[in-house]
């Protein structure tokens, strides 16, 4: 059976490009950068053009620091609790806003604060389903010290306006965090036009490996360490560095910005046709509008069909998907996107993400329009609801 | 936590291959009619159900024989994930040829039991037991419209675990026969907690009105303050019988005093009760293993003995070692 991969931003195929670049860092380059001989010194070359690869790709400054990580969960989490260290335990600003959006990362580190004396506001989403700077500034008290507001959407792929949110935080003087992982490689991020203080973002979500990630510190921003031990990343981060998977990952950053262009019009083609399959199926709710979104993701609700059955008919056909409302994942509460924009109790409970790459084809976005179609009928034909 | 369990994320490959073919291919869907019923000289029966928690609904149809009370035929449609489709399906399956009064007796466990591929391999992982509750539910829903009462009267008593259908009072009574101590304790020995979770403790997958830990806590509590009276009731102490100031002194030996006694290799035996003067009770110990012969044991670890049955009991105690 052939398979179909439509769960980008669940994670992405390591591009054949990146996997040729990573490869000799495991054969016979396997030096440690830390090492003083020939084998350590001979990787630092590529990791100085990982990180020339990395600051070019998101328009970060030489005086800026970049610090390599595993993930974006691990990111998410130094930035996060390195602010209780920072500023938060010390001083009477004991307040951070975020979304209802955000990643677990963010919600349980925040959660975990919350437990230490910190106060938390999470910021619903608005009818459209989005967060607005307008929210953010009058979410703001003189207590505020971190907001942290995610770039785009993992599960609909609606892009927030950061930059907006950015001149609010600018302004009132309030450091500004913003989880990039579903922004990088679809959406031209340049922090040079956009002021935030730490990004997150992580290799797997733009063809390059698992396992490896990055932290943006804007210069200036302070933020301790979450592991101690050694000098690596100028002693922001201790750790050996994955040298595979940091050159992996400038080759990966560099390739998806190469690639922005072919995102914003061959795969948003591919995705509006697949999008215009799914309005040609009666009662269903499309989340957000084209133009705000990502081009590669699309989120349907299908009234009278379960998420999770929805997905399990197009795996049986080789079609990978995902849908937010699967009664396996850790809570059975409704997306509380779906929720906000005021889908009712069932149809907030089918949403499915359907997310392109561009690895992705025509046939088998026509194959995947065809097998929902048949799939719907089936799964509506003993539905209670339709 | 254990290392079959620090990889996640395989849930469809835990079900049963029953599970998956009802899923694929459901034999009893589909809706009864009046039509149907007239034909089959039954009575039709509607019912829906819906999970509050996860959208998910459920409607069963069943044609019963008015005479003798026989399902002769059922369906169902559902709104649900495959769990929920097969276990209703197989619900719908086992109904045919129960009367109504033997149908209401199935639960969710019987249906996950019939699933089964092999008898002693589950039919879902954990955490989707509670997609087959609904199933079991429009039972006793379907059960109520036939008799025309109203279902409250066919509730069970208070259901703790729904995956399991464990009652508060046998979690109870499990904690205190048992002397349970952990919820892992409660679901060896119940069976509660052990599916989907969200019994445990708040923020699982949907709310529930009682939850293990809460239980946990206070039949402890309720365990502690019958065994070992608290400083409101330490003035009492002395009036006690000799045999429940005896029990009371056991129950704080054994909670509070064995454990670290045993930490350093050593033990006590309580010996004897005496009263003494001015209202002072004599309490008697033997020490045992490393604290017999020690040093310190008629200084330090009387002195914590003493104190901890002070504390605990009456500060009129006075520690004597035999």
């Amino acid at each position: 059976m052939e398979r179909i991969y439509l769960d980008n931003n669940a994670t992405t195929i390591v591009d054949p490009a990146v996997r040729d670049a990573m490869d000799p860092f495991y054969c016979h380059m396997y030096g440690n950068p830390n090492s003083l001989h020939s084998y350590g010194i001979e990787v630092r070359p590529y990791m100085h053009q990982a990180m020339e690869q990395l600051y070019a790709g998101i328009g970060a400054r030489d005086e800026d620091d970049i610090i390599i990580n595993s993930c974006a969960t691990e990111g998410n989490n130094t930035v996060i609790l390195g602010f209780y260290f920072n500023l938060l335990k010390d001083t009477r600003k004991k307040h951070i806003v975020t979304t209802q959006l955000e990643h677990p990362c963010i919600r349980e580190s925040c959660r975990f604060l919350e437990q230490h004396g910190v106060k938390v506001t999470y910021l619903a989403p608005d009818h459209d389903g989005m967060i607005t700077a307008r929210m953010v500034k009058e979410a703001l008290t003189d207590h505020t010290a971190l907001v942290s507001v995610m770039w785009a959407n993992n599960e609909t792929g609606l892009i927030l306006p950061i930059k907006e949110i950015s001149e609010v935080c600018k302004e009132r003087g309030v450091y500004l965090h913003t989880d990039a992982v579903q922004a990088i490689g679809k959406l031209k991020v340049d922090l040079k036009d956009v002021h935030v203080d730490y990004l997150t973002f992580s290799a797997h979500k733009f063809h390059g490996p698992k396992g490896i990630g990055g932290l943006y510190i804007r210069n200036g921003a302070s933020l301790p360490p979450l592991l101690h031990g050694g000098e690596q990343m100028g002693g922001r981060r201790a750790g050996t560095v994955d040298v595979a998977g940091m050159v992996a990952m400038g080759k990966a950053m560099e390739l998806a910005n190469t690639h922005l262009a072919y995102e914003n019009t061959e795969v948003r083609r591919l995705r509006d046709k697949l999008e215009d399959a799914l309005l040609k199926i009666d009662d269903i709710l499309i989340v957000g509008k084209r133009e705000l979104r990502t081009p590669n993701t699309v989120y349907v609700s299908i009234r009278g069909v379960e998420g999770e059955a929805l997905i399990w008919d197009l795996n049986q056909t080789g079609i990978a998907a995902s849908t937010g409302s699967a009664c396996a994942s850790e809570s059975l509460e409704a997306s509380p996107i779906l929720t906000a924009i005021g889908a009712d109790r069932e149809l907030a409970h089918t949403g499915v993400r359907l997310s392109l790459s561009r690895f992705t084809t025509e046939q088998e976005i026509d194959f995947t329009i065809y097998t929902i179609n048949k799939a719907v009928t089936r799964l509506r034909s003993f539905s209670t609801s339709y | 936590m254990a290392k079959a369990d620090l990889i996640g994320g395989e849930l469809w490959e835990q079900y049963s291959k029953k599970v998956a073919d009802r899923m694929n291919n459901p034999l009893n869907f589909g809706e009864l009619t009046e039509a149907n019923a007239k034909e089959m000289g039954g009575k039709l029966v509607i019912a829906n159900e819906g999970a509050e928690s996860c959208g998910d609904t459920v409607r069963l149809f069943w044609i019963v024989d008015p005479k003798t009370h026989v399902i002769k035929k059922a369906t169902f449609k559902s709104f649900g994930c495959g769990t929920a489709i097969a276990a209703t399906d197989m619900m719908a399956e086992m109904c045919v040829g129960k009367t109504v009064d033997e149908a209401a007796k199935m639960t969710n466990l019987d249906v996950e039991h019939a699933l089964r591929d092999e008898v002693d391999v589950a039919a879902v992982p954990p955490q989707k037991m509670h997609c087959s509750v609904m199933a079991y539910e429009v039972i006793k829903r379907a059960t109520s419209i036939y008799r025309n009462v109203d279902i409250s009267t066919l509730a069970e008593p208070d259901i703790v675990c729904e995956c399991a259908r464990v009652s508060l009072q046998t979690v109870e009574d499990a904690i205190r026969i048992n002397d349970l101590k952990t919820v892992e304790d409660i679901s060896d020995y119940t069976k509660a907690g052990a599916f989907c979770k969200s019994c445990i403790q708040p923020g699982g997958h949907e709310k529930r009105d009682h939850y293990l830990v809460d239980i946990l806590a206070r039949v402890r509590a309720e365990m502690d303050h019958e065994r070992n009276p608290d400083k409101t009731m330490s003035a009492d102490f002395d009036k006690l019988s000799v045999v429940k100031q005896i029990k009371a002194i056991e129950a704080v030996l054994d909670e509070h005093i064995r454990p670290a006694l045993a930490h350093d290799g050593g033990g006590i035996e309580l010996e004897d009760v005496q009263p003494g003067e001015n209202g002072i009770v004599n309490v008697h110990v033997r020490y045992q293993g490393s604290c017999k012969g020690c040093a310190g044991s008629v200084a330090g670890t009387l002195t914590f003995v003493e104190q901890t049955l002070q504390k605990n009991l009456s500060d009129k105690i006075r520690g004597v070692v035999v």
